[in-house]
């Protein structure tokens, strides 16, 4: 034999030792069972929230996914959505990735056919001075933020989403325990209370801040929560106005923020103690937009330090040809509130250092829970679903199987590289706000106020919040 | 020069191989009769027979290699319009194609070329390896197109000259004695236009160092005399035994593996691992 395999030290005779060895290689009856049985599914997404959603929809789209079977399970009754002349509550501003992916997956078209504000310009103040920043869509090629009511949204997606084959939603679900994949198992088991049994290459846990995915992984996570609540309502504005701004204004109990619906409508999350906010809560309407009035115009005792720190500063910057706050714009002032759209939201933070185990990956709030502060939230998830589409589509393309670990590193680690430093800035912004302490005032003034002099510097903020 | 060789290389290729290296050296040696059993290295082949398929035992670097091994053949094969125009971004885009894999071992490449549609034939001349490879791949009923065989390349050559559309051999060639023969037992397996491709180790100072000096002589981490330096091979060399069998080079890529994160990049130097595809005339 003219071709040898390179071995001439040592020589072992291992043939009748062989079936003495422990292989690890049995074929597992129950996996065979379970792959053939109509039962297991190339992917189970738990939990049919907006990201959870949305990822049965992208996956779904996925050409690579054209062969593959997509089960969601959720434990909401099936979602039945009816248009409302009310707008709803709960709305998230969507950034431009966001709105991006959600036109690819076809469930833009949707939103445009019912209704949704646009935001071309966002204004942030401090209450304890005169530093602000803006952001201008004209600084940037697109629009800044969209508005969309939450149910709106998820509408749409399920629009999407019942048109396809290779995705099954199973409303109602209750799900008993996960078993996850051992060493040598490649399955992620699913036990339903009524005994059903589901398998699958790979589980995606969207299921939200309290994961039971995460917490069946047992992987770290840190989590505090700010002794917060958000107030969220429906606003009417006094002045039909090009309504086009988005508003948040800085004040020691936590930001206050409207976001545009229509010309007449704004979107009110305001976070505050949770005192404060059973207070708010409790209060008559004409009260609560008192309140909310104040909240957004009162000026506030200026600390002299800080007024005369913040004049030098905007001389300096003016020396250096820098724009100062000279373009300030007036906040609307609010005429009234939506009958029954006040309710209250607990906040906190929540970060699980590993988004994925083997088989097992986290997505959405179920591995991340920001501060609503930067309306951030939930395009955090969405720029998960875009990822984890992109990756597990190269998985499929290059023959490997959906749960390996080396494609979800590469998820975890996309993913981590934009939220990590996405969720400490927010967390940062959040405690940085939270005080009335002189010294911290005026340096969080300057560097608002310095922010926003520095065009560049304005432009890479925004382009990462937009990603 | 001697910490990038240590960063480049990590540990993990060289005692991998020295693990293949013990299955080799056994199965090799099981027609012979004056044998004797060394109970270490059964040792290690028991661990290594359990963490083959695990992806993060000690075939974890094998592993995570098919993240550029897969799209080499892959997209190379489409870049020489050997995978028909409708299937490129399908999910089985090498459907039709008859794929050799030589030196096949447990199957961490064999299966997920089979899962893209090929056909594919794996070889090693392990009869424990292929044994695995074959139950591994019972273990997931839609692998119906993989044929594994315990065969060496020249064996095989006799009764498929001029067979498949693409040879891969992957880290195997730092294995072989001749490697001539090998090269040219490979290229007549292929059909006309087929294509060959290969990764293997550079015979550099670098990889001299890497791959023996630290591996097993520094670190001790792999046993001495596991790497031959001397079988180790310059890309400019098997490139001019391939253009002797009428094989065009398209593409030499270097490798890069980080042993930190287990995770191998494309890299333009080629002084340490280098991957190759050549198109037969
Ligand atoms: C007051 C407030 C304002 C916000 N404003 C914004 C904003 O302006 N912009 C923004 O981007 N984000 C905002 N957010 C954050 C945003 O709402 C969340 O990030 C988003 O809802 C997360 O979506 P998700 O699908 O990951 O999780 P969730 O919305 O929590 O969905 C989880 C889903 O999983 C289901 N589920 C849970 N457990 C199980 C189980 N065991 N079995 C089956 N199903 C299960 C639940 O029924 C639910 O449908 C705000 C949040 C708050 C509280």
């Amino acid at each position: 034999m003219s071709f040898n395999i390179m071995f001439l030290r040592k020589t072992v005779n291992v043939r009748n030792t062989l079936n003495r060895l422990p292989f690890n290689l049995n074929t597992n009856s129950i996996l065979k069972y379970s792959i053939n049985s109509s039962n297991h599914y190339d992917v189970v997404i738990a939990g049919g929230g907006m990201v959870g959603t949305t990822l049965a929809c992208t996956l779904g789209k996925n050409t690579k996914f054209s062969d593959r079977r997509i089960l969601l399970l959720e434990s909401g009754k099936k979602f039945k959505w009816q248009l409302k002349e009310q707008y709803s509550n709960r709305v998230s501003a969507l950034n431009p990735s966001t709105y991006n992916l959600l036109d690819r997956v076809g469930a833009w078209k949707h939103i445009t056919d019912v209704r949704y504000g646009s935001v071309k310009r966002m204004q942030v103040w401090d209450a304890l001075s005169d530093a602000m920043i803006t952001f201008n869509h004209d600084e940037l090629s697109e629009m800044v933020a969209y508005i969309v009511e939450n149910d709106v949204l998820l509408a749409a997606v399920g629009k999407e989403l019942e048109q396809l084959q290779n995705v099954t939603t199973i409303n109602e679900a209750k799900i008993k325990e996960y078993q996850l994949p051992k060493k040598h198992e490649d399955t992620s088991t699913i036990n339903m209370e009524d005994g059903t049994t589901y398998t699958c290459n790979v589980l995606l846990g969207c299921d939200g801040a309290n994961s039971l995915v995460r917490k069946t992984m047992g992987v770290h996570y840190v989590s505090w929560n700010y002794n917060q609540k958000g107030i969220v309502a429906t606003v009417k504005l006094s002045e039909d106005t090009e309504n086009v701004v988005a508003w948040q204004r800085f004040l020691p109990t936590g930001p206050v923020a409207l976001l545009p619906l229509t010309n007449k409508l704004s979107s009110l999350v305001w976070s505050t103690t949770t005192e404060h906010a059973k207070t708010l809560l409790g209060l008559s309407e004409e009260q609560f937009v008192d309140a909310l009035n104040e909240a957004i115009w009162k000026t506030h005792q200026q600390n002299s330090m800080v007024t005369e720190a913040m004049k030098t500063f905007n001389k300096c910057l003016d020396f250096i040809q820098l724009p100062s706050s000279a373009v300030r714009q007036l906040p609307p002032s609010i005429s009234g509130v939506e009958p029954g759209s006040r309710a209250a939201f607990p906040l906190g933070f929540g970060h699980a250092s590993n988004y994925i185990t083997k088989g097992v990956a986290l997505v959405g709030d179920a591995a991340h829970r920001v501060h609503p502060l930067a309306g951030q939230g939930v395009n955090l998830g969405f720029g998960d679903v875009n990822t984890l589409d992109r990756i597990l589509g190269e998985a499929i393309y290059s023959g490997s199987s959906l749960g390996s670990l080396n494609y979800l590193k590469q998820y975890e680690s996309e993913r981590q590289q934009h939220n990590v430093p996405t969720m400490l800035a927010i967390d940062g912004l959040h405690k940085l706000y939270n005080t009335e302490f002189t010294p911290v005032v005026i340096l969080r003034s300057l560097g608002l106020q310095f922010t926003h002099a520095l065009n560049p510097l304005k432009k890479a903020i925004i382009q990462h919040a937009a990603q | 020069m001697l910490t990038k060789a240590i960063r480049n290389y990590g540990p993990h290729p060289p005692k991998k191989f020295s693990h293949l290296m013990k299955i080799l050296i056994a199965s090799h040696t099981t027609s012979s009769s004056s044998t004797t059993v060394d109970h270490t290295e059964l040792k290690h082949f028991k661990d290594l027979s359990s963490s083959w398929w695990d992806e993060m035992g000690r075939m974890k670097a094998l592993h995570s290699m098919n993240k550029l091994r897969i799209p080499l053949v892959r997209d190379g094969l489409i870049n020489v319009g050997t995978v028909k125009k409708e299937f490129v971004g399908t999910t089985k885009p090498l459907q039709d194609l008859q794929i050799l894999e030589v030196g096949c071992g447990g199957g961490i490449l064999t299966e997920p070329l089979a899962k893209l549609g090929s056909k594919i034939t794996g070889i090693d001349v392990s009869s424990e390896l292929i044994e695995q490879a074959k139950q591994h791949a019972a273990q997931n009923l839609s692998l119906t197109n993989i044929n594994y065989s315990l065969e060496s390349i020249d064996d095989h050559v006799k009764r498929n000259a001029e067979k498949y559309d693409a040879v891969v051999a992957s880290e195997v060639l730092e294995h072989v004695t001749d490697q001539k023969v090998f090269l040219e037992a490979c290229v007549k397996c292929l059909k006309p236009k087929g294509s060959i491709f290969i990764t293997t180790i550079n015979k550099t100072t670098l990889s001299w160092l890497g791959g023996i000096v630290f591996a097993e002589y520094v670190l001790n981490f792999v046993p001495r005399g596991t790497h031959d330096w001397n079988k180790f091979i310059a890309p400019h060399i098997t490139q001019r035994v391939l253009e002797d069998y009428k094989c065009r080079t398209r593409i030499i890529h270097g490798l890069c593996y980080n042993f930190l994160t287990n995770s191998w990049s494309w890299i333009s130097d080629t002084s340490i691992n280098y991957a190759l595809h050549a198109v037969k005339d």
